[in-house]
């Protein structure tokens, strides 16, 4: 068993900056505009440089973004949102990728994560291994899994099995 | 004899052995038998014992129908019991044990209760245990417990992995049959995606054994084109050893797969599927049903389906000497094939017309009595003849030798998946079965019908019938899924099957026709259960007419096979003793799933460490290398207490409590909920969603507020920081942070929408530590960086700044009755903060203190607890909290509530202290207080929170008691186990009532 690769492997990622965003969704625009990334289409991600924003409600976006500059950037954008909060420490991140990463997933969540319904770009929050979590789309056969941090070891046990070798239902 | 002959066998590899265990001996079969193709290959087939009368029972059926050959498979923690073992793969090494037996399956003690059956009649139970009432405790409901149940579970947990898959698809297909396949094939050249499960290991069916052709060729060749087909299209998933358990509510399908047989590594042996389809096509072929004669149950007596696919599928011949039972032409394949194999065969068939079919038999030996019926079997442990006479049961009977009898009673499509999802049957006379009826199938999301019966299953029984309208079922679920029209030509044209021309059926219900009571008395319906034509007369006869009813009466189709094979005959006879038609009997409802699922497999990976999720504070681990002693709180683990050496969890909870009353305590207040609520009008917003005023509040200040439900009662409390002119951070309880949340966003989101308003959950971005008793200030100042000096940081004043070098906002709050802090930090310096304060504590002796010191302190403060004196039913006014429910206010969420007549009730339960006259006595949580004797005796409240208090030297309580605050002085009853407990009424809040300590 051991000599066989595992089907994606899972990885948590150092701590990157978060600001939460909230403002009426015809304010939205200005917002992301403000945060210097274009403003995601519903369930969709925008990148720019080394930031991203994430749709996650009509009225919600998180902005990821280096940690340093997470602080400023949340008092920045309290001028323009109607709400913006640091919190970087609230969440807990992991990288799941390779050929098996869809089919590792779909174990947790209950989400079409074929390539023609979910792809790079693509967000969504849903419940993964009974905890909520947001899968965001980072690649052909690479995905972004976000928790609470408190659920984060958990998370990590979950992925440790579900990427075990000879089990990947070989679907997607 | 059963045995293993030279003809058939296509799914064996005669050149791998297999060795494998039963009932302890050595035995022997091949590569791809199952356990019982092995069993009766070696001549055994007395496989199990039934439930009730423990008469000894072989394999009726080939497949998951089967309901007597019930064995309990591997050892240990890997014992599985009530398996079939028509569909136990034998597997090198097996070990397998025959149940409901002892000592042994040859010899059964409990045979007796076969002696007895006039004693045991339909309703057994409900008739003999009922008087007097006292034995059914002692004496009926243990000793019928003992004997309930098959098969012993296995004693150690279970060591095997299980997982779940989620998968969405355009079409599933059920069944990997012909009609299966042309279905999926249908589906899929339409653009549609498909799933397609098979139960069994093999694609196919029934069709190649029963001798069909397709496009010209036999079937099994026809099948191999299929499923390359299907393995090529980019649009098709496909699973042997997939059985699909159950349809629900819009398109939710369960599909259980074998994931060890289907190579699986690692010990992973069940992956539950939980599939989303657009459409369900449910091609799940048909059974054959068993005929109601006399002694239809000894071993030997077989489904005549079942004779033939052991024949042709795993090379075994049930008898040398074999009579067939017929209504249907089917019954002449049967014969056919055990000729073939050189068995002598007799036809015994109830009518007397004659198909092609019985020309054939004829042709090939097969002698036939026409016009006749079997009306009993000879032989106890294996059959020995049958007796046959005339249909309607008159004249006399002659025997006929034979050592297996095979019994095609018609076929009833396997209609469960169909019906699982509330889609209804109609009667079809000519083929005297159920068959789904599409007009009436169950609906989805979108209105229309998303289950689509195909072939054999939608009442189809002849194979280019099926295969036309399995076809016609793909097209229609792909057209559906798709929305267009164009699927049909894309998906071809249907496939042309021939099979020989059938003679039609002639139903027999029971055999003979209007079967005499004794007869009936061993004439089984439902097998495993034990249930003979008689039980369903009798049913019927003490006015259980529904169809439900007599199910429950008799335990007809109760069993683990949940009456697959019993249903129909049973509703007949039911009808027939009614004086009623069939289908004005209806059926009983079909529940999912198809085939019980292991608790494993519903389990999946959540189980051992993934039992449920736990959340974890920052500091966690430091507890739990500390000494914690863990307790839930909602989804958190909390420290209840932290255990020295030998300490008890009392010992624990003392020494915390009276460290911090003495010097100083710290506790990880991180899992209380936090809330930002943000925008011009958030003071607004909270004062409508507070009891008290919040909008009044200065920045730099904190309030302890209460939530009350739209009726008036209490559920959640905490303590509200103002933060800036448009910023609030909102404490909540640990458990109640989820909840809160809601309620917020609900309130904005439907209600309030018009207000400016934002609302965060932060309560995961800061840790947070209760910093508590006289030297906590001290502690704080020994970190440096903020002034928390008395009038710098008053009480009920909050600050941020840098403490210690990290950035922290400090909140000088109690829920202790002391001089306290609580410092938050961003999570990531959790654990920093926690070794800081330590450090800095150390010359006071700083003490880690848990969730039960909180609690014993805070009720000796008098505070109370949400969850222990609140109940959903209990309002602000009951806790004696009236000063924190604004009077001022126009409106708030619980104003009108707590207006209502039974809210203002002067008798209501009330929150009052308690002081047990035995200071030493602690009462049980919950206790309850009673007063009267006698017929007047009544209880008038009950304990919320009750501790020994080390800082008073003597046990408190509080309670809601009716009219609790004026009996103050008073000394009520608790009556408890060994005795009474008496306590006197105090107000509650026994330390520093005037709150010295705390403002200092």
């Amino acid at each position: 068993m051991s000599d066989r690769a595992r089907p994606a492997t899972a990885e948590r990622l150092s701590p990157r900056g978060m600001v939460a965003l909230r403002a009426a969704p015809e304010a939205m625009a200005g917002v992301a505009e403000a945060a210097g990334v274009p403003d995601p289409g519903v369930r969709r991600w925008e990148g720019a440089g080394d930031r991203a924003l994430v749709w996650m409600s009509p009225d919600e976006r998180l902005l990821i973004c280096p940690r340093w500059d997470a602080a400023a950037l949340a008092g920045a954008l309290a001028e323009v949102a109607g709400l913006a909060a640091d919190v970087s420490d609230m969440r807990a991140a992991f990288r799941v990728s390779g050929p098996g990463a869809r089919d590792v997933l779909a174990k947790g969540a209950a989400v079409d994560l074929s390539r023609a319904a979910f792809g790079e770009g693509d967000v969504r929050r849903t419940h993964v291994a009974e905890v909520a979590a947001m899968i965001r789309g980072t690649g052909e056969a690479a995905f972004e899994l976000l928790c609470f941090r408190s659920v984060e070891d958990h998370l990590a046990r979950w992925l440790e099995l579900a990427t075990l070798p000879g089990r990947a239902p070989a679907v997607l | 004899m059963a045995r293993r002959v030279e003809a058939g066998g296509r799914l064996i590899d005669r050149a791998r052995p297999v060795t494998f265990r039963f009932d302890g001996r050595r035995m022997k079969g091949f590569a791809g038998d199952t356990l019982a193709s092995a069993l009766l290959a070696s001549g055994r087939v007395v496989m199990g014992r039934s439930f009730k009368y423990h008469r000894p029972r072989g394999p009726v059926a080939a497949g998951a129908e089967e309901p007597n050959a019930l064995v309990s498979v591997g050892t240990g923690a890997r014992r599985t019991p009530n398996l079939r073992a028509t569909v136990v793969p034998l597997a090198e090494g097996l070990v397998a044990e025959s149940q409901n037996r002892w000592p042994s399956l040859d010899l059964d003690v409990g045979e007796v209760n076969a002696l007895a059956y006039r004693w045991f009649p339909a309703g057994f139970y409900y008739k003999t245990f009922m008087r007097p009432r006292a034995l059914w405790k002692h004496l009926f409901e243990p000793a019928i417990r003992r004997a309930a149940g098959l098969g012993r579970a296995p004693e150690r947990p279970d060591p095997d992995d299980y997982e779940h898959y989620h998968h969405e698809t355009e079409v599933v297909v059920a069944g990997g049959g012909v009609s299966g396949l042309a279905a999926a094939l249908a589906a899929s050249r339409g653009g549609a995606r498909v799933l397609l499960v098979e139960r069994a290991g093999w694609w196919g069916g029934r069709a190649p054994t029963d001798g069909a052709e397709i496009d010209g060729r036999p079937a099994e060749a026809w099948v191999r084109g299929a499923v390359a087909e299907l393995r090529a299209s980019p649009r098709v998933t496909m699973r042997l050893n997939a059985e699909l358990a159950s349809v629900q509510d819009h398109g939710f399908c369960l599909v259980i797969e074998d994931a060890a047989a289907n190579g699986a590594e690692g010990g992973l042996r069940e992956r539950l599927w939980k599939v989303r389809a657009g459409r369900v096509v449910t091609a799940t072929g048909a059974i054959e049903r068993p005929i109601a004669f006399a002694g239809n149950d000894r071993p030997g007596v077989m489904l005549a389906s079942a004779v033939r696919d052991h024949l042709d599928l795993w090379g075994v011949a049930v008898g040398r000497r074999a009579v067939v039972a017929t209504v249907c032409d089917d019954g002449y394949r049967t014969a056919l094939a055990l000729k073939g194999a050189g068995s002598a065969v007799t036809v015994v068939d109830a009518r007397d017309a004659a198909g092609p079919l019985r020309a054939e038999a004829e042709g090939a030996g097969v002698s036939v009595v026409a016009g006749a019926a079997v009306w009993d079997v000879l032989g106890r442990m294996r059959v020995k003849g049958v007796r046959v006479g005339a249909v309607d049961g008159s004249g006399e009977a002659r025997e006929i030798r034979c050592d297996a009898v095979a019994m095609a009673g018609g076929w009833s499509p396997v209609v469960h998946l169909f019906s699982q999802a509330g889609g209804r049957l109609v009667w079809d006379d000519e083929g005297a079965m159920f068959r789904p009826d599409a007009a009436r199938a169950a609906r989805g999301a979108d209105g229309e019908a998303f289950v689509i019966a195909a072939g054999t299953a939608n009442g189809e029984l002849r194979v280019g019938a099926a295969l036309a309208d399995a076809h016609g079922a793909g097209v229609l679920a792909a057209q559906e899924v798709l929305r267009k029209p164009c699927a049909a030509s894309a998906a071809g044209s249907a496939p042309v099957g021939v099979d020989a021309e059938e003679a039609a059926l002639r139903p027999l219900w029971t055999s003979p026709e209007g079967m005499g009571p004794e007869a009936a008395s061993h004439a089984f319906v439902d097998f495993q259960n034990d249930v003979k034509v008689a039980d369903v007369r009798l049913a019927a006869q003490e006015g259980y007419e529904s169809v439900e009813h007599a199910k429950r009466y008799t335990t007809l189709g109760m069993a683990t096979d949940q009456g697959k094979l019993s249903n129909v005959v049973g509703l007949a006879i039911l009808a027939e003793a009614r004086g009623a038609e069939i289908p004005q009997v209806g059926t009983t409802t079909f529940r999912p799933p198809y085939t019980p699922l292991t608790l494993g497999a519903i389990a999946g990976a959540n189980r051992r460490e993934l039992f449920k999720p736990v959340r974890r504070t920052p500091m966690d681990a430091w507890h739990d290398a500390n000494g914690a002693d863990w307790e839930p709180v909602g989804d958190w683990r909390r420290p209840f207490c932290y255990r020295r050496g030998e300490e008890t969890r009392a010992q624990a909870v003392e020494r915390e409590i009276l460290a911090t009353r003495g010097s100083v305590g710290m506790l990880d207040a991180s899992t209380l909920g936090k809330m930002l609520v943000t925008g011009p009008d958030a003071g607004l917003f909270l004062d409508r969603v507070y009891t008290n005023m919040m909008s009044t509040l200065k920045p730099g200040r904190c309030r302890y507020g209460l939530m009350c439900d739209e009726g008036g009662f209490l559920f959640d409390d905490g303590v509200v920081a103002r933060l800036s002119e448009e910023a609030f951070l909102l404490h909540t309880t640990s458990g109640g942070a989820g909840r809160v949340h809601g309620w917020l966003e609900e309130w904005l989101q439907t209600e309030w929408w018009d207000l400016r308003v934002w609302v965060a959950d932060v309560t995961e971005q800061w840790a947070q530590v209760a910093v508590v008793g006289p030297k906590a200030r001290e502690v704080l100042e020994r970190l440096g960086g903020m002034d928390l000096g008395r009038e710098a940081l008053p009480f009920m004043g909050m600050a941020e700044g840098t403490l210690g070098g990290m950035p922290a906002r400090v909140y000088r709050i109690s829920f202790s009755g002391e001089l306290s802090y609580e410092v938050a930090a961003p999570a990531s310096r959790g654990q920093a903060l926690w070794h800081a304060l330590r450090e800095a504590g150390a010359e006071f002796g700083i003490t880690p203190y848990g969730t039960e010191a909180l609690h014993v302190m805070r009720a000796e403060k008098g505070f109370v607890m949400i969850g222990d004196e609140t109940d959903g039913t209990v309002t602000p006014l009951d806790l004696g909290l009236g000063w924190a429910v604004s009077k001022k206010k126009d409106d708030f969420l619980g104003k009108r509530g707590m207006m209502r007549s039974d809210l203002v009730r002067e008798d209501r339960l009330r929150l009052v202290g308690l002081e047990t006259v035995d200071p030493a006595a602690v009462l049980p949580d919950g206790a309850h207080a009673v007063e009267g004797r006698g017929r007047a005796r009544r209880t008038i409240g009950h304990v919320t929170s009750t501790y020994r208090s080390p800082t008073l030297g003597r046990s408190i309580a509080m309670a809601l008691i009716e009219r609790g605050p004026e009996r103050m002085g008073e000394t009520l009853r608790f009556p408890v186990k060994g005795g009474v407990v008496k306590a006197r009424v105090v107000a509650p809040g026994w330390y520093d009532p005037e709150g010295a300590r705390q403002d200092v």
